[in-house]
């Protein structure tokens, strides 16, 4: 959706690879080959740490994983050379997914420093073990065979699997796995809400871009056609890497940029060889203090196109009833003696809540009455201590990306977007667990992977009519106003066509006019069926759109009643309402 | 035999915990995690050997020098890396500036120093029961942790320090000079990791193999011991160099390491905040 010829740059780019043996200098084409095999490894690598956003720095110990396996079973005689790729392509993905295990739980720096110890330990298992690696004497690199064995051959098969790569990740990138990906990266509470697995997402990216790194391995190991553990430096991690960075992050043209980039830099003066890793870090110094969006974010155009002043969110509450239609006798949600403390401070002390569908139930109190925890609790973000949420008979258990199934939506009391993704990216994440395809089948592109597409991008065009910001639908999230936000959260929520929706603070920050659309809004889910819990200090709003209305205090239920007998009540109104 | 693994390990150790120690010092004034640790530790024993041994200072010289230059990399550090990514929205963004400092730094000493080990200068010299290069490393680990002890209880510098940590918006509501405080901190971590690599200088000797390398198991005491505590990081550290030695005697090099990294992925999986702990964060 960038530019109107996407694929145009890249048809370019290996056009232009394609017809470069015709300069007819083989170093040239040696150091064009060695672009390509970088580029297998960094287009998978780019998944994890551009679209990801985890920090694998020891990307290396994958390469070297895939060089070594190539070229033992070659040498060994057990398999061909492109066989021989295809075991190793395996034992990267293992290996991929051990060294992304930690990533699961460990943050930034401590996930950085993990993969920089197993690049360490790989280099040193390579040099010890003798018997198979040869140790610090080396092993012959694989030869594949003709006509892929000589100089030209093997550039071209290189060539066409980096443009497979490229094609591959493109699509992941284009799909709800790639826009998920990019969720965790910087909504990651939000993206689990909408029913992402952080575990099985990361875990599959791991697996497949270990395999291509052990690919570009196997290649690399033809390439040297002698390989010791000094070839696998971390220099290379360090070239790996700050491609995809000085690329940009979440863009695929950017660190295809930046790979090539790199690999020619020190090509172009002799002096550069010897400093090259200082310059490669020096511009990554630059990068993050200057430009941390990448060469991609210098390419993108949106970011300068001019919005439209005075903008207004008009939504259209009549079209609610044509995008969710539940049953108002269904089950409800309960609430049932929950307690919840952290520490000494009890959060919730006791709490007792029904949230019926076709109504909107408020839930309001002074600030820290544990309003925004109970929604946390429903979602899955805390596991209550005592007491529990159940859906008619079936308690609700694990984690918040188990919620959405369920059909539970939710917004946050503070927006939370992916600024670099478009509106409708945002909003289509929403619907991620309604996908069909599975991974195999998105980077294959395959059918499943379109209908897929079709489908949330059609719902979630529908989702923005609703809220009335369809114009802004290819706008970047972050040069939305405040308001705009809120409002683009609901429509992702819509997205799941919600059995219950809780709404924390949606009219926090809202003008007046906006506050009373959005009351109209929530009136229109209601009568579509949905059970609303709204969460709000705007007592008009309250008292406007909720049939009945708890009042929280210390963690505890004040009052409870319709918005009339709230009113009435008098600790409420000394305590919350004044009066 | 015993007894030299012991020494060794313990040497070593005190080393890794030194190490710690900076990434806690810088931590605590910045919360920023910098992969300029083990290589400020990497400069303490190159700077040292370089004034030394190359341009023939005297000791006494010498050394004060080393720890000044390397408190000048803290500073360097926190200015070119730190303060321009914590200024920003996006601070976790100091995991990469950092790194590219580090690496930096790794490659102009390649460059200009040496890819192979150096010589370092005896110290004190012979006349010693035990070996300087067992008891000098335990010597200044030991310095580190009274003087740090001393600057946290007993001056008002040290006071402001430890309110920094524990709640910097509180902390600057107050009037203390949070980015004044950031650079004293970040000169005295780099003089703790320089006096850490000069110490060390017998026993690790002045390569650049030295910073990558201070830069992994000087972390490792961090996760283990609980990120910003100094305690933890010391017995850790100590722990898990007498671990090494013993684990490199019984069964070999690799094996180590691999247990030792092993060991690390575990224990932070298990208990992400160290086994001595470190404050929770929240998420929601």
């Amino acid at each position: 959706m960038r530019s109107r010829l996407p694929a145009l740059p890249y048809l370019l780019i290996f056009a232009a690879a394609a017809a470069l043996p015709l300069a007819g200098d083989d170093y040239i084409v040696l150091i064009a080959t060695r672009a390509a095999v970088y580029w297998v490894l960094v287009s998978g690598l780019n998944l994890v740490v551009g679209f990801g956003g985890q920090l694998a720095i020891g990307w290396v110990s994958l390469l070297t994983i895939g060089a070594y396996t190539t070229s033992v079973f070659v040498a060994r005689g057990w398999l061909g050379a492109l066989p021989a790729l295809v075991v190793a392509a395996l034992a990267g993905a293992v290996a991929g997914a051990i060294v992304g295990l930690p990533a699961l739980r460990l943050r930034t720096f401590y996930f950085a420093m993990a993969t920089l110890g197993f690049a360490t330990i790989v280099t040193q298992v390579a040099l010890a073990w003798t018997g198979v690696t040869g140790g610090g004497i080396g092993i012959a690199g694989p030869t594949l065979p003709a006509p892929l064995d000589t100089q030209m051959g093997f550039y071209l098969f290189c060539l066409a699997l980096a443009a497979l790569c490229t094609w591959m990740t493109l699509n992941v990138a284009a799909s709800r796995f790639g826009r998920a990906l990019v969720g965790l990266r910087d909504a990651e509470v939000a993206t689990e809400a909408m029913g992402v697995s952080k575990s099985r997402l990361l875990m599959t990216v791991f697996l497949f871009s270990g395999a291509l790194a052990a690919v570009a391995g196997g290649l690399f190991a033809t390439l040297q056609s002698y390989i010791t553990p000094d070839a696998f430096t971390f220099d290379l991690s360090v070239l790996f890497f700050i491609a995809i960075l000085i690329g940009g992050r979440g863009s695929i043209l950017g660190p295809l940029l930046g790979t090539i980039l790199l690999t020619i830099l020190p090509e172009l003066a002799a002096p550069l060889v010897a400093w090259s890793t200082f310059l490669y870090a020096a511009l990554l110094l630059v990068i993050v203090i200057v430009l941390p969006g990448g060469i991609a974010d210098l390419l993108d155009q949106r970011r300068r196109r001019k919005l439209p002043e005075n903008r207004q969110i008009v939504p259209r509450p009549e079209l609610v009833a044509s995008l969710i239609t539940r049953q108002v006798d269904r089950p409800a949600l309960i609430i049932s003696g929950l307690h919840l403390s952290f520490g000494g401070v009890r959060a919730i002390d006791g709490l007792d809540l029904e949230l019926r569908p076709g109504e909107v139930h408020g839930l309001i109190g002074p600030n820290g009455s544990g309003k925004t925890t109970t929604l946390n609790v429903i979602s899955g973000f805390y596991q209550p201590q005592e007491g529990g949420v159940r859906v008619g008979d079936a308690p609700l258990s694990g984690g918040p990306q188990t919620r959405a199934a369920l059909g539970i939506a939710r917004t946050f009391q503070t927006p939370r977007a992916i600024g670099e993704a478009s509106v409708i990216e945002n909003v289509m994440i929403g619907g991620t667990v309604e996908g069909r395809a599975s991974f195999a089948e998105t980077v294959l592109a395959l059918p499943r992977h379109w209908s897929d597409e079709k489908t949330l991008r059609t719902q979630a065009e529908r989702c923005l009519r609703i809220i009335g910001i369809e114009a802004l639908a290819d706008e970047r999230a972050d040069r939305l106003q405040h308001s705009e936000l809120r409002f683009m959260e609901i429509a992702r929520a819509l997205m799941l066509c919600p059995s219950f929706l809780l709404l924390d603070e949606p009219a926090a920050g809202l003008s007046p006019d906006e506050i009373t659309r959005l009351g109209a809004l929530i009136k229109a889910i209601r009568a579509a069926g949905c059970g609303v819990l709204l969460v709000e200090h705007h007592v008009d709003l309250i008292f406007d759109v909720c049939d009945r209305v708890t009042v929280l205090n210390l963690g505890r239920e004040l009052a409870a009643g319709t918005p009339s007998e709230i009113r009435a009540h008098k600790e409420v109104v000394s305590a919350y309402l004044g009066g | 035999m015993f007894s030299s693994i012991l020494w060794t390990g313990l040497a070593i150790g005190a080393i890794y915990a030194l190490i710690a120690v900076t990434y806690n010092v810088m931590f605590s004034a910045s919360r920023v995690m910098s992969f300029t640790a083990g290589q400020v530790g990497m400069l303490g024993g190159v700077i040292g050997a370089w004034l030394i041994l190359r341009l023939h200072m005297p000791i006494i010289i010498g050394f004060p020098l080393t720890l000044l230059g390397c408190a000048a990399v803290g500073v360097l550090t926190e200015i070119v890396a730190v303060r321009p990514v914590i200024a920003g929205l996006e601070k976790h963004l100091y995991v990469l500036s950092t790194l590219a400092l580090a690496l930096m730094m790794q490659q102009f000493t390649a460059i200009e120093w040496s890819t192979e080990p150096q010589p370092f200068p005896r110290i004190v010299g012979a006349g010693f029961a035990l070996d300087e290069k067992f008891w000098l490393p335990l010597l200044a680990c030991a310095a580190v942790i009274v003087g740090l002890e001393l600057l946290y209880r007993h001056t008002l510098v040290g006071r402001a320090f430890l309110a920094i940590a524990e709640d910097n918006y509180a902390a600057r509501a107050l009037g203390l000079p949070e980015r004044g405080l950031r650079i004293a901190s970040f000169a005295l971590a780099g003089a703790i990791a320089g006096l850490a690599g000069f110490a060390g200088g017998q026993l690790l000797l002045a390569s650049i193999a030295n910073g990558p390398m201070l830069n992994f198991y000087g972390f490792v005491p961090v996760a283990l011991g609980g990120l910003g505590n100094n305690r933890g990081a010391i017995v850790s550290g100590l722990l898990l160099g007498v671990f090494q030695q013993a684990a490199n005697f019984l069964f070999g090099g690799v094996f180590v390491s691999v247990a030792v990294f092993a060991a690390f992925i575990v224990v932070l999986m298990a208990a992400p905040q160290g086994l001595f702990g470190a404050a929770p964060t929240r998420r929601v």
